[in-house]
């Protein structure tokens, strides 16, 4: 007889009129090596056939079984109730995140599905015929199949929008999957419509909206890693001329001010990214001020100075001539992108 | 009552090809109804490829397509089928291609293909080992674009047929219980397999065999159903599945040992030859001593050879599955397999329109048309070769959608019935309120391990009379036990424990049906071996079976002929 292991699971019953609760399940695993969908799948044919969630290929690929786990997304149907286990033999289970319950373990997917039919998820060429047409393949040289390879295994299970802090905090927006999705089309060598996307992509709630907290890419069980994703759009929307928002003015704003004195001089920052002193006034001062009144932020009186709180750098030539290496390498702004998400 | 001219069930590659030909060819209200969301439909687990005869990698035909087809079918296929499927295999990939559906490139930009089992050309296309779910998600991305219905989430109850003429069929919603009546001129079955019958199966939980038996109960025979692929290369004890693709790519099959056991099977084409011969060889093995792990029941899948940079470009999926699954280093260690229920070859029959017939004559029942594995057009015949299941489902998936678009153009009549479609209302929620009620002391889960053990053992990749005569009498407890057994959510909305007690209400009837086709087989014919009857019999079993439901739910044994075109049966060698 194996050791006796604990589900706490988030139950949640629409038809009883009461509150969600926690319900502990203990009980001998199935068997040693068994998947936490093993486990899940005893209680509901061994002990309490009321669970409810949703699960069925088993392999980690038709993905159905996303759920929150010790508090992270992530499919439950791949992993070892072995790798969960608290010390006290507790494993926690609850509904992913950021979406309403239906019952127990199953959540209700329309918004995730919306954001994934509003980035136009399909090929789109410039005359609708070509669509139908069955006249020969497409060349697709391998390095283009390679940008669009690991979007390309996404299996919408919606464990990145789970955790991502970024649609909590805003449901406009589209989130990792979406964006994969969308950078996927972006990257497609067949769709003719890359600027209309990128275009729409730049819009509030899009790509610039990501946070970078790498959530997704944690939660994510396939090769998808969405935030890369979103920094490919980045690149994408730099190298296509769309810098017109702050999310771009932000990105270029950040090397020009590094470029400048070799430190981030936050107080530029803002004002590089609105575009404008009379923008910063109008937009983002007045909510600076009300976040420090409410305590939301201390400001370092010093930081609001611009310029004035960081020593000169000794070797600022150095710095200029990483930028500018950078640059002559990738010769696009991706070094835009990747210095802002390693800032996030 | 909901009503559309044609109502898709299934959304897998068959559903949404037939929804989106229907709606291209002129088809105006065409919705789609699932019990899964579609893109959790079982299509996406399919891994290794698409069979076409492009030539992109070595000069193909599609005569050779079609020849290797009947073949590997071991001569039970109807030879007009496999012309149209091989025929038909380019321009549907081109064609999907076009719709966007991203595939792995060869050097110079076309679509990469690889070898695959009996199969004489390389002529698998391929997205590294996840076709299905590339071609899935490309057709999913067409139906958000078109904008087609979709009932996600929806359960199919029963069939309503009257006088020969389908009128729609009984649907639960899962998500608020409640049963519904769908009215429709035309209805198609891309309900998908049965495979969760069996105890090692690489099947998703969801694929029961709902399509097949809700047909059978409304007077369609179920043809070929004896016809069982067991798939060479499931991972040990989870049946999962490791593609074919890893032996496309030159992997070996080893023994305990360390033989390359294959050279005593199929000398020639190795690892390459059809699923059901090296399942067999596999199943030899174990069973004379040769096999590995603990307790012998193993053989090896070996991709050693290849090279890590190769395996974690073309078969980065299997990696991952065989690490997560039995913490093995496929570029460091050779992975435990063993033969595992993977399709079903027979299933509802239909001729090359996807219209569905029930008799000998081949008779067409109005409105009705299924394809895909639920279906049998019977391009597969006795063994289906390794990546033609994805090219059926949407060969004739799309062909089916066209003649769909044709018969609801064309003044189908959607008059009457009412009176038939008011009864499986009533009989559906009597029966779902009967299973709601259900409080024996049996557990459903306990039944449905005996029945998954008892086919494995029984009805699995070899057979005999003795045993298969004791499985009917089990499968008759197993029954019994069922009236027995017991609900516990007796709640309305998602209730997916009255689902699941349906679904083995289904399961429990499938396999009387596979059992009895596999007794009166009196031969050997590929997936069907019978270690009694070890020869082919085409003298008298060149024929296939119907299995009609009789009063008491048993079934009734007729057979109809094959149609032979251009390739007379002759011995099959590897």
């Amino acid at each position: 007889m194996s050791e006796l292991i604990t589900f706490r699971i988030r139950r949640f019953n629409p038809e009883s009129g009461e509150e969600a609760y926690y319900e502990d399940f203990t009980f001998e695993p199935p068997n040693p090596e068994a998947t936490l969908l093993d486990c899940i799948n005893h209680i509901k044919w061994h002990i309490d056939g009321t669970l409810t969630y949703r699960m069925s290929c088993r392999s980690a690929i038709c993905g159905s079984c996303a759920m929150r786990v010790n508090g992270g997304g992530q499919l439950v149907c791949n992993a070892q109730f072995q790798d969960y286990l608290d010390e006290n033999g507790v494993v926690t289970i609850e509904p992913v995140g950021n979406m309403p319950v239906v019952k127990d373990l199953v959540t209700d997917f329309s918004d995730f599905w919306n954001k994934v039919h509003s980035v136009n998820p399909y090929v789109q060429y410039a005359d609708e015929d070509a669509e139908r047409s069955n006249d020969g393949e497409h060349r697709m040289d391998p390095t283009d199949f390679a940008k669009i390879n690991e979007a390309s295994t996404c299996i919408l299970c919606g464990a990145c929008y789970s955790e991502c802090v970024s649609y909590e905090a805003d449901r406009n927006f589209l989130g990792p999957a979406a964006l994969a999705k969308a950078q996927r089309l972006v990257n497609d060598t067949r769709d003719e419509t890359k600027q209309e996307r990128l275009e729409a992509l730049s819009e509030y709630g899009g790509m610039w909206d990501c946070a970078h907290c790498f959530a997704c890419v944690q939660a994510c069980p396939k090769p998808v890693n969405p935030l890369y994703r979103i920094i490919d759009l980045r690149r994408e929307a730099h190298k296509e001329g769309f810098h017109d928002n702050n999310g771009s003015r932000h990105a270029r704003g950040f090397v020009e001010i590094i470029e400048e004195s070799g430190w981030l001089d936050e107080a530029k920052l803002p004002v590089k990214s609105v575009g404008s002193v009379s923008e910063f006034v109008a937009d983002l001062l007045p909510m600076g001020v009300r976040m420090g009144l409410k305590n939301k932020y201390r400001p370092n009186p010093l930081h609001m100075i611009p310029g004035r709180h960081h020593p000169e750098i000794p070797k600022m030539e150095e710095v200029k001539t990483i930028i500018q290496k950078t640059r002559l390498d990738k010769e696009d702004e991706t070094a835009e992108a990747e210095g802002e998400a390693d800032h996030g | 009552m909901i009503q559309h001219d044609a109502l898709i069930v299934g959304a897998g590659l068959a559903g949404q090809s037939a929804a989106l030909a229907a709606i291209r060819n002129g088809a105006r209200d065409v919705a789609i109804l699932t019990k899964v969301h579609p893109v959790r439909s079982h299509s996406c687990a399919a891994q290794g490829g698409i069979a076409a005869s492009l030539g992109n990698s070595a000069p193909d035909s599609t005569e050779s397509h079609e020849f290797d087809t009947v073949k590997g079918g071991d001569y039970l296929s109807d030879q007009t089928a496999a012309t149209i499927l091989a025929e038909n295999a380019p321009d549907t990939i081109y064609e999907l291609e076009h719709m966007g559906v991203v595939f792995s490139r060869t050097e110079d930009g076309k679509i990469a293909q690889r070898p695959f089992g009996g199969h004489t050309s390389p002529r698998a296309c391929y997205a590294a080992d996840r076709t299905g779910h590339a071609v899935l998600h490309g057709l999913y991305e067409q139906v958000m674009k078109a904008g087609v219905k979709t009932y996600s989430e929806w359960y199919m109850l029963s069939l309503v047929i009257e006088e020969r003429q389908c009128r729609g069929v009984v649907v639960m919603n899962i998500d608020t219980g409640e049963i519904e009546t769908i009215r429709a001129k035309a209805v198609f079955f891309g309900t998908g397999g049965y495979g969760r019958i069996f105890q090692t199966t690489t099947n998703a939980f969801a694929s029961t065999g709902d399509g097949a038996i809700i047909a059978y109960r409304a007077g369609i025979p179920l043809e070929d159903m004896e016809f069982m692929q067991f798939h060479p290369t499931g991972l040990y004890r989870h049946g999962i599945l490791a593609s074919e693709g890893a032996r496309g790519e030159g992997a070996y099959l080893i023994n305990g040992k360390g033989e390359r056991f294959m050279e005593r099977y199929a000398k020639e084409r190795m690892e390459l030859a059809p699923r059901d011969i090296v399942s067999r060889a596999e199943q030899m093995e174990i069973d004379e001593g040769r096999g590995g792990e603990e307790d012998g029941g193993a053989v090896y899948l070996d991709l050693r050879h290849l090279g890590g940079e190769r395996i974690m470009e073309r078969l980065p999926q299997i990696w991952q599955l065989a690490y997560d699954f039995l913490g093995v280093d496929m570029i460091k260690q050779p992975i435990p397999i063993q033969p595992t229920a993977h399709y079903s070859m027979g299933g509802i029959p239909t001729n090359t329109d996807g219209e569905v017939v029930d008799d000998q004559e081949n008779s067409v029942v109005r409105g009705y048309y299924a394809a895909g594995e639920c279906a049998c057009v019977s391009t597969h015949g006795a063994n289906r070769l390794g990546t033609n299941s994805l090219l059926e489902a949407c060969v004739y998936g799309a062909r089916t959608g066209r003649s769909i678009a044709r018969y609801v153009s064309n003044g189908a009549s959607e008059e009457g019935a009412e009176k038939a479609l008011k009864d499986a209302q009533a009989r559906a929620v009597e029966y779902v309120e009967r299973v709601r009620a259900m409080d024996g002391p049996e557990r459903t889960a306990d039944i449905r391990t005996d029945m998954k053990h008892a086919m494995m053992h029984k009805c699995g990749v070899f057979r005999e009379e003795k045993p298969l005569q004791e499985l009917m009498g089990e499968l008759q407890e197993l029954r019994a036990r069922f009236e027995r057994a017991s609900v516990m959510d007796r709640g309305r909305r998602f209730n997916t424990e009255i689902l699941e007690t349906i679904e083995m209400d289904h399961m429990l009837e499938l396999t009387q049906v596979v059992a009895a086709g596999a007794l009166a087989r009196q031969e050997s014919r590929g997936g069907h071996a019978r270690r009694d009857y070890p020869q082919r019999d085409d003298q008298s079993w060149l024929k296939h079976t119907l299995a009609y439901r009789q009063e008491d739910g048993t079934p009734a044994l007729r057979y109809k002929s094959v149609e032979i075109v251009k390739y007379e049966p002759q011995e099959r060698k590897y």
